[in-house]
């Protein structure tokens, strides 16, 4: 099942997907337009990944780290599908970042490799925006490029585990203006998502709603204000996002 | 004196906790040169913030878990600001009308040299941020900057640093910060944590005191053995 969270006639509902069509708990049927787009989930931790595919490690002039690169992110940051993010006005270099994001379904401690999948809810999209202009040497990167308002789109759905077998093998898609100009695959992870459970539970208790945003593959090119950036997971779902300009 | 016992989870502290590097003026005397230089490349041009996860939230009394590879932990302790009204690309005076109150918090910390990645397995270990044991309103307290933060080792003050030492006061820090990082009703926001703090490790008992605040103490005990998960 893929599951959202929606604004609708005056309050938060949770929605699924029926063929395609949004459908209400009390079974009727909406527009995806009809209504407004909640980031699935409201995390309490969001651990991000950084440099996890090495063809964009490679891409942004780093070498293929030895321990997974991870950064943290504040409530702030999330936006729903369908929504807008600033580009500030001195930004030269602001990308998108299609990543594969792990939402965690029980508390986990200690969980080994081998048992990873079963603390797993499910499975969303989220647009990890950097403004690579900003990067400084101090908690790199640290939230003025990588937790900004707005900056992380997330949804439109979140997809459990019975929906995505092998979550090792999708296709990552990123289109600016219609024209494709990221694409992956979920394989060419560096550590991988059951490491990457292992990993975090081995000094950290990860809870129900914790999600990991396992990083992307290259291809990150500059977005301006207008572009309609559109980063797709297969089977997950096509997470619309529009970059309008900071206002001054 | 209105205070109001602070448990966190509970309704007065439903937000992110955040800390902040640099922002006692001993962190950049300590760093000196090396500021410039690689990997650091130069002073940050704004506030550079730090995550103390869910995890890691505890409340006054509360043990603090050492686990088996950490030897010695710094005790970090901070001048603790509850935000009540949410701020974005707020000016000081509106960050300090949105000061809903003061506690206290120490932001445990496994000693680490570098601060070029997200300090992760030094800050973010279950039970790692002790917090409380109150909530103060901001009318009961005089200028932060005129206060100071006291760190203790099994009763003995380690540590006295005043609050004018701050980079950033704390008006001018939750400004700062919301220029790019909005800030919430229940967020915590550390006012920034000395060099200095003094290092304690399981068997003892350690204590941040702020007057006004009161004294948050915890005990830090060893982590038991390998659970498997805690679900």
């Amino acid at each position: 099942m893929k599951r959202a969270r929606i604004a609708f006639e005056g309050r938060v509902h949770q929605a699924r997907e029926d063929n395609g069509r949004v459908r209400l708990a009390d079974g009727r049927h909406v527009a995806e337009s009809e209504v407004v787009w909640l980031p699935p989930v409201t995390p309490g931790t969001i651990l991000a990944l950084g440099l996890n595919y090495a063809d964009h490690a490679a891409e942004i002039a780093s070498s293929a780290p030895n321990e997974p690169m991870v950064f943290l992110k504040g409530a702030n940051t999330l936006v729903g599908h369908r929504a807008f993010t600033p580009r500030p006005a001195d930004a030269t270099n602001m990308h998108y970042e299609c990543e594969l994001t792990v939402v965690i379904g029980r508390p986990a401690r200690r969980v080994a490799r081998a048992d990873a999948y079963d603390y797993i809810a499910g499975y969303t999209v989220a647009n990890d925006y950097a403004v690579r202009n900003y990067l400084e040497g101090f908690y790199r990167p640290n939230f003025r490029i990588k937790s900004r308002d707005n900056g992380t789109p997330m949804g439109p759905w979140l997809a459990d585990t019975a929906e995505i077998p092998d979550p090792m093998d999708l296709r990552l898609t990123t289109r600016v203006n219609g024209e494709t100009t990221q694409e992956g695959t979920t394989r060419d992870m560096i550590f991988d998502v059951p490491f990457l459970i292992e990993y975090f539970s081995s000094f950290m208790t990860l809870r129900p709603g914790d999600v990991i945003l396992t990083g992307t593959p290259k291809g990150t090119v500059n977005v301006m204000p207008g572009d309609e950036v559109v980063t797709e997971i297969e089977g997950i779902g096509a997470l619309h996002n529009t970059i309008v300009a900071r206002t001054p | 004196m209105t205070s109001t016992t602070l448990r966190p989870g509970g309704p007065l502290l439903s937000g992110a906790v955040y800390g902040c590097l640099l922002n006692v003026r001993d962190e950049l005397d300590r760093l000196g040169d090396a500021i410039d230089e690689p990997p650091y490349n130069g002073a940050p041009t704004g506030p550079v913030l730090y995550v103390k996860t869910p995890n890691t939230h505890i409340a006054a009394g509360a043990p603090v878990p050492i686990p088996a590879d950490v030897d010695r932990v710094r005790v970090g302790a901070s001048l603790g600001v509850v935000i009540r009204d949410t701020l974005t690309r707020a000016d000081t005076g509106q960050a300090a009308a949105a000061i809903a109150g003061y506690t206290l918090v120490n932001d445990v910390t496994v000693p680490h040299e570098s601060l070029f990645r997200h300090p992760l397995k030094q800050k973010c270990r279950d039970g790692f941020c002790p917090i409380g044991p109150w909530l103060v309103d901001a009318a009961d307290l005089p200028d932060p900057a005129t206060l100071s933060v006291r760190a203790f080792v099994n009763g003995e003050c380690r540590h006295e640093a005043g609050l004018d030492r701050l980079v950033r006061p704390v008006a001018t820090l939750l400004a700062d910060i919301s220029d790019f990082t909005s800030l919430y009703p229940g967020d915590l926001i550390l006012a920034g944590v000395s060099p200095d703090v003094p290092l304690a490790g399981p068997g003892d008992t350690v204590a941040v005191e702020i007057d006004g605040l009161g004294r948050l103490v915890n005990p830090l005990v060893r982590e038991s053995g390998h659970r498997e998960h805690t679900s």
